[in-house]
């Protein structure tokens, strides 16, 4: 029975159903955050999250995986971001009730109690330090720190794996040209969580949770954050195992594991597949038709999107402010894009000139 | 709030302050106070810190081997194979093929990770993040945009194979049809 389920579970885990499966579940839970708050849908869920993970301790392999030191904290924060992002959600849902009836929001009623930092805050403060300072003294000692000997270049472990917090960065680099996803991308996450409340200048929901005033940024947000990174390191975490190949939680990381990953670059599907002829010697007339998607891309999608799905926003915040977001959000959907791209088509590179070390 | 300032603390008693002679502490004895204590730990913390910098002094040489090396007879290489000998020390490898033999660094051409090469797949394959080449260092599969690279590689006057890391052959170039970049044998 719990080989069957098993057997099951590692058989239609791959990243492709991981990632529309996870897709799902978030367009659910957006688009239904008043059910899917409520306290028996939450209990549910919570409770085959719950299960799932306890029957997946009975597992020799996945409780090596989840109890490894390095990984203890990716599991904590599972746990942990779950829940304040149900706990965040189901705030924004009761506020924007209230204030649908006229009522001021949750925070408000509370607020108007004031008491002195010194000592109330500051004690609860002092409090907090010291459960953390002990938890983190016991948490030393009873695992171990990663440490291995002295790096040896001409030896690369087998997986290899990026420190948790940049494992979202090390899934991306398998879609992405080094430059893109290890430079160019987190320079604009960056910008782009410093860009966002000039983006966005609206005070009116400021100091209270809320989530009907600004759905659609609330979305693109979340959807960044949880799917794009939060999911991604799980990936990288758990189901990447040795050559980076993708293992299903309860399979075990067989070093020898074939997976066909033939690749092949736009240029090559265009010329040799369609057209049936050689690829142009020339490099620019080669990738011609990628570069032009790629411009495509960045010109046509925003014109088209300020005249429908965001012209509040456009309205609302201007050409500029507008541009920035855009380019934001293009920048962002790229990455799912070019997954599913690789995951569908078998495609490398959109546009792949090796001569110069520019792909994209 | 400005016009209820704080009060200030009640005055000291109005009787003349009587001045109290310095306490004169003896520079010898000085050290054997808490506070010379305090000082000089704290002057001898700081040197101990700083003494790092005499690191700095010193060139930061990374002795590597000479990358010209002798990689032996062609005899000792064994047709159809990838000879791992040289990965430890030179990060090469030598492929032997029946008309001849080519150097490829083990530098993945992704990130730089030392790819394995995995006889029964045949293939050389990343673990950082499942770049896949084949022996003829032509990648296939995962991000690599590029090739593995060759080394020259050439047969000295005794008839030992000689590698020569100093220059380099990308497939990408073309550069894979120049004479060094192949030994035929």
């Amino acid at each position: 029975m719990g080989e069957a389920i098993k057997a099951a579970i590692d058989a239609f885990a791959s990243p492709v159903s991981i990632f529309v499966g996870s897709i799902l579940v978030f367009a659910v839970f957006m688009t239904f955050p008043k059910q899917c708050t409520t306290r028996w849908v939450s209990a549910v869920f919570a409770v085959l999250f719950l299960a799932f993970f306890a029957f997946g301790l009975t597992d020799e392999h996945f409780r090596g995986i989840v109890t490894k030191p390095d990984n203890v904290p990716i599991v904590a924060m599972l746990f942990i971001f779950g829940y304040f992002t149900w706990f965040a959600m189901k705030k924004a849902v009761d506020n924007d009730e209230r204030i649908a009836k006229g009522e001021p929001p949750w925070e408000k009623t509370e607020a108007d109690e004031k008491v002195m930092v010194f000592p109330y805050l500051i004690y609860i403060e002092f409090v907090v330090a010291l459960f953390c300072s002990i938890g983190l003294v016991l948490w030393s000692i009873f695992l171990k720190a990663p440490l291995e000997e002295p790096a040896n270049p001409t030896i690369s472990p087998n997986p290899s794996k990026a420190p948790w917090y940049f494992l979202g960065l090390q899934e991306m680099l398998v879609y992405f040209d080094p430059w893109i996803a290890g430079v160019l991308l987190p320079t604009f996450i960056i910008l782009g969580l410093c860009a966002l409340p000039y983006i966005d200048r609206d005070t009116k929901t400021s100091g209270f949770y809320s989530y009907a005033a600004r759905k659609m940024p609330i979305m693109f947000f979340m959807f960044g954050f949880w799917i794009l990174w939060i999911l991604l390191i799980i990936v990288g975490t758990f189901l990447r195992g040795p050559n980076w190949n993708f293992f299903g939680p309860f399979e075990v990381w067989d070093v020898h594991k074939v997976v066909p990953l033939v690749n092949i670059n736009l240029s090559e599907i265009i010329f040799i597949k369609w057209l049936s002829q050689g690829l142009p010697s020339n490099w620019f007339l080669r990738e011609a038709p990628g570069i032009l998607i790629v411009l495509f891309y960045f010109a046509v999608p925003p014109v088209l999107m300020a005249k429908t799905v965001c012209k509040k926003i456009y309205e609302k915040v201007g050409p500029e402010r507008y541009g920035v977001f855009i380019i934001l959000m293009l920048m962002m959907l790229a990455l799912p894009i070019k997954m599913f791209l690789r995951w569908g088509f078998n495609l490398k590179y959109i546009v792949a000139i090796p001569e110069f070390f520019f792909n994209i | 709030m400005s016009e209820e300032q704080p009060k200030p603390p009640s005055s000291p008693p109005a009787s003349a302050p009587k001045t109290q002679p310095p306490v004169s502490v003896a520079r010898r004895h000085f050290l054997f106070t808490w506070l010379g204590f305090a000082w000089t730990g704290f002057a001898a913390a700081t040197l101990a810190a700083l003494s790092t910098c005499l690191r700095f002094m010193f060139p930061n040489v990374l002795f590597e081997p000479n990358p010209i090396f002798n990689a032996g007879k062609p005899d000792d290489y064994d047709i159809g194979k990838v000879d791992l000998r040289w990965k430890e020390k030179y990060a090469v490898w030598l492929v032997r093929e029946p008309e001849g033999m080519y150097a490829l660094s083990t530098v993945c051409t992704h990130l730089g990770c030392t790819p394995s090469w995995m006889e029964s797949e045949q293939k050389f394959k990343c673990p950082c993040h499942g770049s896949g080449f084949y022996a003829s260092g032509i990648n296939f599969e995962g991000p690599a945009p590029r090739p593995l690279e060759r080394y020259a590689i050439r047969l000295g006057e005794d008839g030992n194979i000689i590698v020569d890391k100093s220059r380099k052959f990308q497939q990408e170039k073309g550069e894979w049809n120049q004479p060094d970049s192949f030994l035929y044998l």
